[in-house]
């Protein structure tokens, strides 16, 4: 079990080690994101901005126009949110090189409720030319995406939680871009992204024990998406569901759909967060209530072979 | 009270004319594309003029020289200006600023990184000062002198970000960024004093922790003068609040909202170039 934002935190601080370039942004959540840990090291390198997510976006443009690789981070909500304008004209129609890492996306902030739960972050980053979205689903997928994103050039936004995670098993090497498939099956496809992926691989395991054989594909890449896995999950299985903790316009169904339509029309069903604000609670009791959970993706396999 | 002494007469004589022909691009250019802004173009003349014959530490044969000075146009509609003193300066040629808005042309209608001599695009107001708060400290970071520049809209600052910006360049002690205020009174929908008025500026800056200075910005010796001002403060950045006339220059556009906009037609292209004759 890892914080991701633990592992990002850690991350940057062996980056910075290596590369006299980077450069890391907060605006007054270090603490939350684990940016402090660089701060801590590398003091020259890092900038507080306050709570002032604008100037901390269009700031970073200006430090990455000198050469600099910029790290910029805050909760999902205002960093994508807030900051939007920022990131379209100033961060991603320069194209530079600026990876915005976000903590705290979706309803399993938990207790905060839905004012601080960002189930949008990925439609509206995903609009935007030029720029790369991951959405790690365990510790050490974060510390690949991580070091992925500081060895590209260009935009990138990566997408982490604020719950502690288990490590998945059965991961395949990370390359960006490239989902992979974690459970081999032929009767549907479940096709997950985030702490999704987890609750997929259960549902599989369920699905097996009633005679149903399930694929699992971790894609952890939204943009640009591996269109090759896609297709040939809607080639070879029945149908397909996709898991996100996200709103289900916009994200990775919106974004699988598109392909699926355009070369090989199968039925696909999701499993997210349907045109509602999250809420307070704890993580399980949310996941239930938004129907998130390893039963909801079971129901649905189901459903979607029916 | 500061005192410059670095240029003559004749200097300034010669900015002067270099300013009325950078205004006849200017019109010639607007006139060309149909469409564009001429009168925030007109009001920052002089102030651009200075910068890039004079102020500048720059090379134009090597845009994306480190040590070069940063130049950044927050106020991005009004690129016709930078595009004249690029051009003028060597950027490219000058026949390039006839291409002006067309599809594919290298000088879009704000400015975009596809111009040599522009590092950041901008149009999107109020996002600038942001962006010269990043070369600020990208400069001191690496240890390097050279001085950061921003020219802002009197419009443009009623945004959020700019006293975000202002915030924190004072926080950070910038004393490499020096801002530009076009202060010409005029936005889109009116005078800035009736549609959201932005007084008192100076007090407004000073309590942001910017050292203010204040100058008729159609004065040469002025305006050079406050440039060498700013370059002497420690430990603050500044900002010259430029009072201008905006279409200055042009007698029929001078203060007249609609030029904020439209570009003059044939006939009154013919006119305000026969204004701007040396």
């Amino acid at each position: 079990m890892f914080y991701a934002r633990d592992i990002y935190g850690q991350t940057l601080v062996e980056l910075g080690k290596k590369n006299p370039d980077i450069v890391v942004l907060d605006a007054d959540l270090s603490g939350s994101t684990r940016t402090k840990l660089f701060a801590k090291e590398f003091p020259n390198r890092f900038f507080n901005f306050g709570v002032a997510e604008q100037n901390m976006a269009a700031t970073a443009a200006g430090l990455a126009s000198c050469g600099k690789i910029v790290f910029i981070s805050t909760f999902a909500m205002f960093a994508t949110g807030r900051a939007w304008d920022q990131v379209r004209n100033t961060v991603c129609y320069n194209n530079f090189n600026i990876k915005i890492v976000a903590s705290h996306a979706g309803i399993s902030v938990g207790p905060d409720g839905a004012s601080h739960q960002a189930v949008e972050d990925i439609a509206i980053m995903r609009a935007i030319p030029n720029i790369t979205i991951v959405v790690p689903c365990d510790g050490p997928e974060t510390k690949e995406a991580v070091i992925a994103a500081a060895n590209t050039p260009g935009p990138f936004y990566i997408r982490l939680g604020r719950a502690k995670v288990p490590t998945l098993e059965n991961k395949k090497t990370f390359k960006l871009g490239k989902g992979y498939v974690l459970e081999d099956g032929n009767d549907a496809s479940i096709i997950a992204c985030g702490m999704m992926v987890k609750y997929a691989q259960e549902a599989a395991e369920l699905l097996k024990k009633e005679g149903i054989s399930a694929r699992v594909i971790n894609i952890h890449t939204i943009k640009p998406l591996d269109n090759q896995i896609i297709i040939q999950a809607a080639k070879e299985t029945k149908g397909i569901v996709v898991c996100e903790e996200h709103a289900v316009v916009g994200g990775l169904a919106s974004a699988l759909d598109d392909i699926v339509l355009e070369n090989h029309p199968v039925k696909v069903l999701r499993v997210g967060i349907k045109n509602r604000f999250g809420q307070s609670g704890e993580i399980e009791e949310l996941f239930k209530e938004y129907n998130l959970t390893t039963k909801d993706i079971v129901k649905t396999v189901k459903e979607v072979l029916r | 009270m500061f005192e410059c002494k670095k240029y003559s007469a004749e200097q300034i004589k010669k900015l002067e004319s270099t300013a009325r022909e950078v205004r006849r691009l200017i019109i010639k250019m607007l006139a060309k594309a149909e469409s564009g802004h001429p009168g925030g173009s007109l009001s920052a003349a002089d102030i651009m003029t200075c910068l890039y014959f004079e102020v500048l530490r720059h090379d134009p044969k090597k845009p994306q020289w480190p040590d070069r000075d940063r130049f950044h146009l927050s106020k991005g509609h009004c690129c016709p200006v930078w595009y004249a003193v690029l051009a003028k300066n060597g950027y490219f040629p000058i026949e390039k600023l006839w291409t002006l808005r067309q599809l594919g042309s290298m000088l879009q209608g704000h400015p975009d990184r596809r111009t040599p001599g522009v590092d950041v695009a901008s149009g999107s107001l109020g996002q600038g000062l942001s962006v010269a708060l990043g070369m600020a400290l990208a400069g001191k970071m690496d240890k390097k002198d050279y001085r950061v520049y921003c020219l802002l809209g009197d419009g443009e600052i009623q945004e959020g970000n700019i006293w975000e910006a202002a915030m924190a360049a004072s926080h950070f002690k910038c004393d490499n960024l020096c801002a530009i205020l076009d202060y010409n009174r005029y936005q889109i929908d009116g005078r800035v004093d009736d549609i959201m008025n932005l007084e008192p500026i100076q007090a407004k800056w000073q309590a942001f922790g910017w050292y203010t200075i204040e100058i008729d910005g159609h004065n040469i010796a002025q305006i050079l003068s406050a440039f060498e001002e700013a370059k002497t403060i420690k430990e603050k950045p500044s900002i010259i609040i430029a009072h201008t006339i905006k279409g200055k220059g042009v007698s029929f556009m001078e203060n007249v909202v609609d030029f904020h906009g439209r570009p003059p037609t044939k006939e009154e292209e013919t006119r305000a170039l026969e204004e701007l004759k040396d």
